[in-house]
């Protein structure tokens, strides 16, 4: 049960305060449309690289990776090695000096300038969709998590509500926050709460696996206490029977390095967008360089816990029988079957009718994995850095937030207003647009975030069919970016044979141990796969080729633009800028190559 | 932009630093330090939020004054910086 007294309550208070301050010492800097969406182009590098990956580094980052990690172990890890940094290498190297130097104010509008008008609306319109309702799954899942840990049970208690406001109250407060940060401080707020939070996770999580570890024994110890394949990050990996996911070396390199991980850190842009912001093309390439160093060694941070979690003893009822003076004294500690039912520190998941442990087709306890990394919290942290560990968790799901609402307005206004609604407008005019579509935004989350609560499926739902539209995108950005012949009716009509694609293997494969639905199979079942993850994989690589394919034939047919209207766009076309005045450690190359000797090493040391 | 993120980042940071570590002080040798095997983690953990606040706020005071005596930056119009 959680306990939180007021040093707690003062350090959560102390970020908010912060949090709207800096909003509020920013307003006086927001004078054009310029400043608000774009942070005036002005930014230090670092200060970007630690957004970059802030924004990617929401609840279901923090929460997620912890829970796969009691999941599957090590080879969670491969959502870095694989996923991030080559694809953060890749866009900062080869793809950041047509968006930075495009003069693109989104990556929806690179696609205009690139492509064509209907191209850019597709793109547009799917975005803007897709970032209000992950930033309302945010909000669900955070106002679950604080029902979950009891944070407010307190202080509700003490002011006399009753507790069915819980959920309201963490909606309302957390949506008001962040509402009032980006309305006065625009993308440049949200970019420096991303930086706050980003050291605001470390202060939280460090100290919980550095105990953590102590307490298993260290590395050794932890390696002892959990299954082998655990610990490993590369081992099994060659055959989907023979490692914790069920994925072979094909779907996961290609899969997850080549098109889930590069369509989200090249074309998304909520991370983009802080990368876009920094003050000159040299600082803009290192951006994601930058970021990609403390990604490398975030798998230390945020899926560790998951695993000790896991290899901790699971608490059971006892019952200690001790003699004093004669007398015999029952001491019983009673541990709920949700506690006990679980492995380590990660419960099971209790039935809410039978108040029994659900269990899998197996006959095991199924686990609710998503609360390994908040128990951890609960488990290690006395009162007090308690409150900077809560502080931290909620730091992460608003600046997640942030980030989809910062990249909504900027769309928004940007390339469905002002391109479709209202042309001509003054700059204050757009400023005035984008701080309302801010509250627009906010109140369609809000919408979703309680639309989770009526529908159960709402949120697979979701994420299925973000995962329809993402999947295709890379390939287009890398044809438009390194294929000059490639056309904008080729780009339109790749996108969709894309998402078709994507929708049919969905509609066509099933998991193995899943019921043909939500998760697949609902035309018919062709093909089963070891685990979701895998059928993830494949759905993008499909998904992936179609559109590369249907962009490459589609292309050929249709007439090309004239170069001289590509200059700066692609990458043939684009004369190498000139760098002879920096020396050659400087330049963004070096980074990466230091980068990736990193991240080589790390994978090594996983093994 | 004028507002040097660090400053007020490092004066957060020093504040919670302080707040922990004073936290951690007063309640030395206290019960509630068994969940974390017997370490006062809010007295250690203070003090290296507290230094990591000052650095933070230091560098970015000192930033300032750099900038203060330096002539204003050009704007850039160019495609490439300096």
């Amino acid at each position: 049960m959680l306990n939180l007294t007021s040093v707690d309550w003062l350090i959560m208070l102390l970020y908010f305060v912060f949090v709207l301050g800096i909003g509020f010492a920013l307003k006086r800097y927001m004078k054009t449309s310029k400043d608000f969406f774009q942070a005036g182009r002005a930014l230090p590098a670092w200060i970007c690289g630690l957004a970059f990956i802030s924004a990617n580094l929401g609840a279901q980052e923090v929460i997620g990776m912890g829970a796969s990690g009691a999941k599957y172990g090590l080879e969670t890890a491969h959502f870095y090695g694989i996923g991030a940094i080559p694809a953060m290498i890749f866009v900062g190297i080869f793809m950041m000096p047509f968006y930075y130097g495009s003069k693109a104010r989104s990556v929806p509008e690179f696609l205009r300038m690139r492509f064509d008008e209907k191209t850019r609306a597709l793109n547009a319109c799917s975005f803007a969709v897709m970032t209000v309702f992950s930033s309302g799954i945010s909000m669900y899942a955070m106002a679950r998590l604080i029902q979950a840990l009891h944070v407010f049970d307190g202080l509700f208690r003490a002011l006399g509500w009753a507790p069915e406001g819980i959920f309201t109250f963490s909606i309302c407060l957390s949506a008001l926050i962040v509402l009032l940060y980006i309305f006065l401080g625009g993308l440049t707020s949200a970019i420096y709460n991303e930086v706050l939070q980003f050291f605001l996770i470390i202060a939280g999580f460090l100290p919980l696996v550095l105990i953590g570890l102590r307490n298993v024994g260290g590395w050794s110890g932890l390696k002892a206490s959990v299954p082998m394949a655990y610990m490993h990050e590369w081992k099994g990996v060659a055959h989907a029977s023979t490692n914790p996911m069920g994925i072979e070396i094909i779907g996961l390199g290609m899969g997850l390095g080549f098109v889930l991980g590069s369509g989200y850190w090249c074309t998304d842009f909520l991370v983009i967008q802080t990368a876009m912001a920094s003050k000159n093309m040299e600082s803009a390439r290192r951006v994601p360089l930058i970021a990609a160093v403390p990604k490398m060694l975030f798998p230390f941070l945020v899926i560790l816990p998951g695993i000790i979690a896991i290899g901790l003893p699971t608490p059971h009822t006892t019952t200690v029988v001790t003699t004093v003076n004669g007398a015999i004294i029952h001491n019983t500690t009673v541990v709920s079957e949700q506690v006990s039912e679980g492995r380590g520190l990660v419960p099971a998941k209790i039935n809410p009718v039978t108040g029994k442990a659900m269990l899998t087709a197996s006959g095991q306890p199924l686990l609710d994995y998503d609360m390994a990394t908040p128990n951890m919290l609960l488990h290690f942290f006395p009162t007090g850095i308690l409150g900077l560990g809560l502080t931290a968790l909620l730091a992460s799901f608003m600046s997640g937030m942030a980030g989809n609402v910062t990249a909504f307005n900027t769309v928004f206004t940007y390339d469905l207003y002002q391109s479709y609604i209202h042309k001509n407008g003054s700059d204050r005019h757009y400023m005035t647009v984008g701080r309302w579509a801010t509250v627009g935004g906010i109140l369609l989350s809000i919408a979703t975030a309680y639309a989770a609560i009526n529908f159960n499926n709402i949120m697979d739902t979701l994420q299925l069919v973000f995962s329809f539209v993402n999947a295709p995108l890379f390939a287009t950005f890398l044809l438009g970016m390194f294929w000059k012949r490639a056309t904008g009716h080729a780009a339109f009509s790749g996108l969709i044979a894309g998402t078709a694609t994507a929708m049919l293997h969905h509609g066509l494969t099933l998991p193995i141990e899943a019921r043909p639905g939500i998760h697949g199979g609902w035309i018919a079942v062709l093909h089963h796969y070891p685990s979701d993850m895998a059928m993830n994989f494949w759905t993008a690589i499909f998904a992936f080729s179609a559109n590369f394919i249907v962009t490459v034939v589609v292309s050929y047919c249709t007439k090309a633009r004239p170069e001289s209207e590509l200059v700066g766009l692609v990458h043939s076309l684009t004369p190498k800028p000139e760098r002879s005045h920096i020396a050659w450690w400087k330049r963004p190359e070096a980074l990466a190559v230091a980068v990736l000797l990193g991240a080589v090493a790390v994978n090594i040391f996983f093994y | 932009m004028s507002l040097d993120l660090r400053i007020p980042m490092g004066m957060m940071f020093t504040l919670v630093g302080v707040i922990l570590a004073a936290f951690g002080l007063a309640t030395k040798g206290s019960p509630i330090y068994a969940s974390s095997l017997g370490i006062n983690v809010n007295l250690w953990w203070g003090l290296v939020l507290l230094a990591f606040g000052l650095t933070m706020y230091l560098l970015g005071r000192r930033g300032q004054k750099k900038l203060a005596s330096l002539p204003p930056e050009p704007v850039e119009e160019g495609r490439r910086g300096h």
